[in-house]
């Protein structure tokens, strides 16, 4: 008897919450492919100098975090990559300044300009971590930081006037410092990595490099590939996002064979062969920073800033971000996963697009 | 714990000079060829009577064929037809989809003419924004259908804009970048053709239209777009069939007096149209939809739904909790709603039982009725019956009797006879 009731209830109630449904516009055909080559010159390919006039003008963000026991040469490495002053070197503090209790997040923005290029860096220490006698959880304030800055940023999202650029305050790279022990990763190594490499993209570097020798260091690599491997750490770039078959032959060389990479950071210039080098200098030789036989920063520095820089921030973005949004809205609505309902009010997406970028 | 230290605002950030090359100058590379490798959406709308020249303007500019069959004039109203067209170029994929108008300036009564443009153009945006609100969406590799451009064209009567194209215009100048352009520019003279391209201009500043202002802020755009702007409304012939000039061929148009060349800035403005259009400023173009008219939308969408933005030191997620709120409200409206419902039902229900009740009650009180009425008619025949059979034994009765007497009179007749014979008889002896 109730059987013809539903439906009309539904009805009455969508009709209300919605506005008329706008009706259905003409859907476009399926794209019919044309070859315009054979028939003149139009136009098209000038977008890509279009857009990259406009990207220039608004310039990039980028926010890389450093994680590691104090003296891993953190803030060295930092200042190696980006060939300036970004970070203080915790040896240049006051002497007085006691290693912090607990893990403290510092962020620190820069501007930096190359060739028209505007970046405005941020580099974000965590002095502090794996320094106490007790280390227990304390990955839970980097954890804390990183969803901190996804909340920001979904907030600003959700506002009904949004601004023209959210800014852009997420964790784009996390930097994990090995220690070279030559043995394998410490437990503190994996649980921070099993935590954080779901939030964050995490690339694992071994610390001060200098100290192996080249049979060392790949029995060294080979080890903590296979321990992360087995832990089931997927650090970047992650198998599961490889995009095509290019994307993954080219990561899959990077994954199996580079990294983690061994790095050595210096800010100081020696006179090698009659060029001026970043380098170390040791009664037993001067180590090269830029020189692949001897370390492989420079591996680093081509994938983080010459090749990959653009990725970090768009997996940061359509996954990492989406992720944590998407489990934000399940808690906080308890709506059901999947498609929001039609017509209902979501907190929508950030004002940067797939083709247009920060 | 975490402590948040030294995050200094923009303007305390420090400018830092670099002591080496560094290498992310290749950032706009990077960035430029993800998006080649997912390639580029562009939409055009196209609005303008029929036989106006649009399609063959899109062939023109896009140097290919689309196909289309040319509309009649009978429509009964304004449609909008959407096709999709893959064009690649060196490296570069654009999906283009041109809308067209079929139909526009046909009908007797134009009022509502310009109101499937504004419905599609908002079903665009609305498309988007459904997109954007769900839980798990893919905004990166989504079709992009929101309308980049709209090419107004409008008709060379030489005097002024129709009052459709100002009304339509103005409907649409907060929705869409709008580019006006004359179209069969060919059939205006020279001097003619400024006169009304002022004509034009002052009208659209005096109805307060907003047309797509080509952008001046970058150094190396900015001349060329100050001085294309100059030209608005771009003077437009399109063609595509070839014509032999010199020893080329060229797109024109030829007539007994002479050739109408496309390509030729003397004679028509298309090449700055195309200039404008796809050269400088497609990217803006999109830039545009997206950072000003759909904002606009979906800040309209969302405050017409109820939504506010409340204070910046407020709970975080206003937005979800007003959703919250509403949900509730409307959950509780809901099931009001279904008691109400509930109980006109259980009502209709008693008051349709009662009925039937007093039916059945009129039908067993027929029934009996009729019962009665059968019973006593029965016994009426019954009577009837008796009577008759009584009347028949009567009458067999009588009949007997009768039958007796009259045999008994006929004995005695007949005795009486004989004795009369006898008597005579013997009278006669």
């Amino acid at each position: 008897m109730s059987k013809g009731l539903p439906e009309a209830r539904t009805d009455t109630a969508m009709s209300e919450l919605v506005p008329e449904p706008r009706p259905k516009p003409a859907v476009p055909m399926k794209p019919v492919s044309i070859n315009s080559n054979l028939l003149g010159y139009i136009g098209i390919d000038t977008i890509i100098e279009q857009m990259r006039k406009k990207t220039m003008k608004t310039g990039f963000d980028f926010n890389i975090m450093v994680v590691g026991q104090s003296g891993l040469g953190k803030s060295t490495l930092v200042n190696t990559l980006f060939k300036s002053q970004v970070s203080r070197k915790a040896s240049s503090w006051n002497r007085e300044e006691k290693i912090p209790k607990t893990v403290e997040i510092k962020a620190i923005g820069h501007v930096i300009e190359e060739g028209g290029v505007k970046m405005k860096l941020t580099v974000i220490d965590t002095p502090g971590f794996g320094d106490q006698i007790n280390n227990e959880n304390c990955w839970e304030p980097i954890e804390k930081y990183i969803n901190e800055q996804y909340e920001k940023f979904l907030k600003e999202e959700v506002n009904i006037a949004r601004k023209k650029r959210i800014p852009d305050t997420r964790v784009h790279c996390c930097l994990y410092f090995i220690s070279p022990t030559g043995h394998s990763l410490r437990p503190l190594d994996l649980e921070f990595m099993k935590h954080l490499s779901k939030v964050v993209n995490i690339i694992p570097v071994i610390a001060k490099a200098d100290t192996m020798t080249l049979e060392e260091k790949s029995e060294f690599k080979q080890r903590v590939r296979k321990e992360l491997e087995v832990n089931g750490i997927e650090f970047y770039p992650q198998k599961e996002f490889d995009e095509d078959l290019e994307d993954k032959t080219e990561n899959d060389k990077i994954r199996q064979e580079s990294m983690p990479f061994a790095v050595v950071g210096s800010d100081k210039e020696y006179q090698v062969n009659g060029k001026r080098v970043l380098g170390r200098k040791t009664p037993w030789g001067i180590i090269e920073v830029e020189n692949l036989h001897h370390c492989e920063f420079a591996l680093l520095r081509d994938f983080v800033i010459r090749t990959h820089l653009q990725d970090l921030k768009e997996v940061t973005h359509n996954i990492h971000y989406e992720t944590y949004r998407a489990k934000r809205l399940n808690d906080n609505g308890g709506l059901p996963p999947g498609e929001g309902l039609l017509g209902t009010v979501l907190p929508p997406v950030p004002a940067t697009p797939c083709p247009t970028a920060e | 714990m975490a402590v948040a230290v030294g995050r200094p605002s923009n303007e305390e950030l420090r400018n830092l000079s670099l002591s080496g090359h560094v290498g992310f100058d290749s950032l706009p590379d990077q960035l430029v060829n993800k998006s080649t490798s997912q390639g580029f959406c562009f939409n055009i709308l196209c609005v303008g009577e029929t036989g106006i020249g649009k399609s063959t303007l899109m062939d023109t500019l896009f140097n290919t064929k689309f196909e289309s069959d040319p509309a009649t004039h009978n429509e009964p109203g304004v449609r909008l037809k959407a096709r999709s067209y893959e064009l690649q170029e060196s490296n570069v994929r654009l999906k283009l989809t041109i809308v067209d108008t079929v139909g526009f300036g046909d009908q007797i009564n134009k009022d509502d003419s310009y109101k499937p443009i504004v419905e599609y153009i908002d079903a665009q945006f609305e498309a988007y924004l459904q997109e954007e609100l769900k839980i798990k969406r893919s905004l990166f590799n989504y079709h992009d259908t929101r309308i980049h451009a709209c090419l107004y064209f409008i008709a060379p009567t030489g005097h002024s804009l129709k009052s459709l194209d100002l009304v339509t215009m103005k409907k649409l100048d907060s929705k869409v970048n709008i580019i006006p352009i004359i179209a069969k520019a060919d059939t205006i003279a020279k001097n003619e053709l400024h006169k009304f391209k002022s004509k034009i201009m002052s009208e659209l500043v005096s109805n307060g239209v907003q047309i797509y202002q080509f952008p001046t802020d970058e150094e190396t755009v900015a001349e060329i777009n100050a001085t294309m702007s100059v030209h608005l409304p771009f003077a437009v012939v399109g063609s595509t069939e070839e014509v032999k000039i010199g020893n080329k061929m060229a797109k024109a148009r030829q007539y007994p007096w002479g050739v109408v060349q496309v390509e030729n800035e003397n004679h028509c403005d298309f090449v700055k149209l195309r200039e404008m259009l796809i050269r400088v400023n497609m990217e803006d173009l999109r830039e545009q939809t997206h950072t000003r008219h759909y904002e606009l939308y979906r800040r309209c969408k969302l405050e017409e739904m109820g939504f506010k933005d409340t204070d910046p030191d407020s709970k975080p997620f206003s937005l979800q909790e007003t959703y919250e709120a509403k949900r509730n409200e409307f959950l509780g409206e809901l099931q009001k709603k279904e008691e109400e419902m509930r109980q006109m039902f259980v009502m209709r229900v008693k008051e349709k039982e009662a009925e039937l009740k007093e039916a059945e009650k009129e039908l067993h009180e027929k029934f009996d009725l009729l019962k009665r009425t059968h019973q006593e008619e029965k016994k009426k025949v019954e009577d009837k019956k008796k009577e008759l059979e009584e009347e028949v034994s009567n009458f067999q009765k009588k009949k007997a009797a009768a039958q007796l007497l009259q045999s008994q009179a006929q004995q005695s007749g007949a005795q009486q006879t004989k004795k009369d014979k006898d008597k005579k008889n013997a009278s006669f002896t």
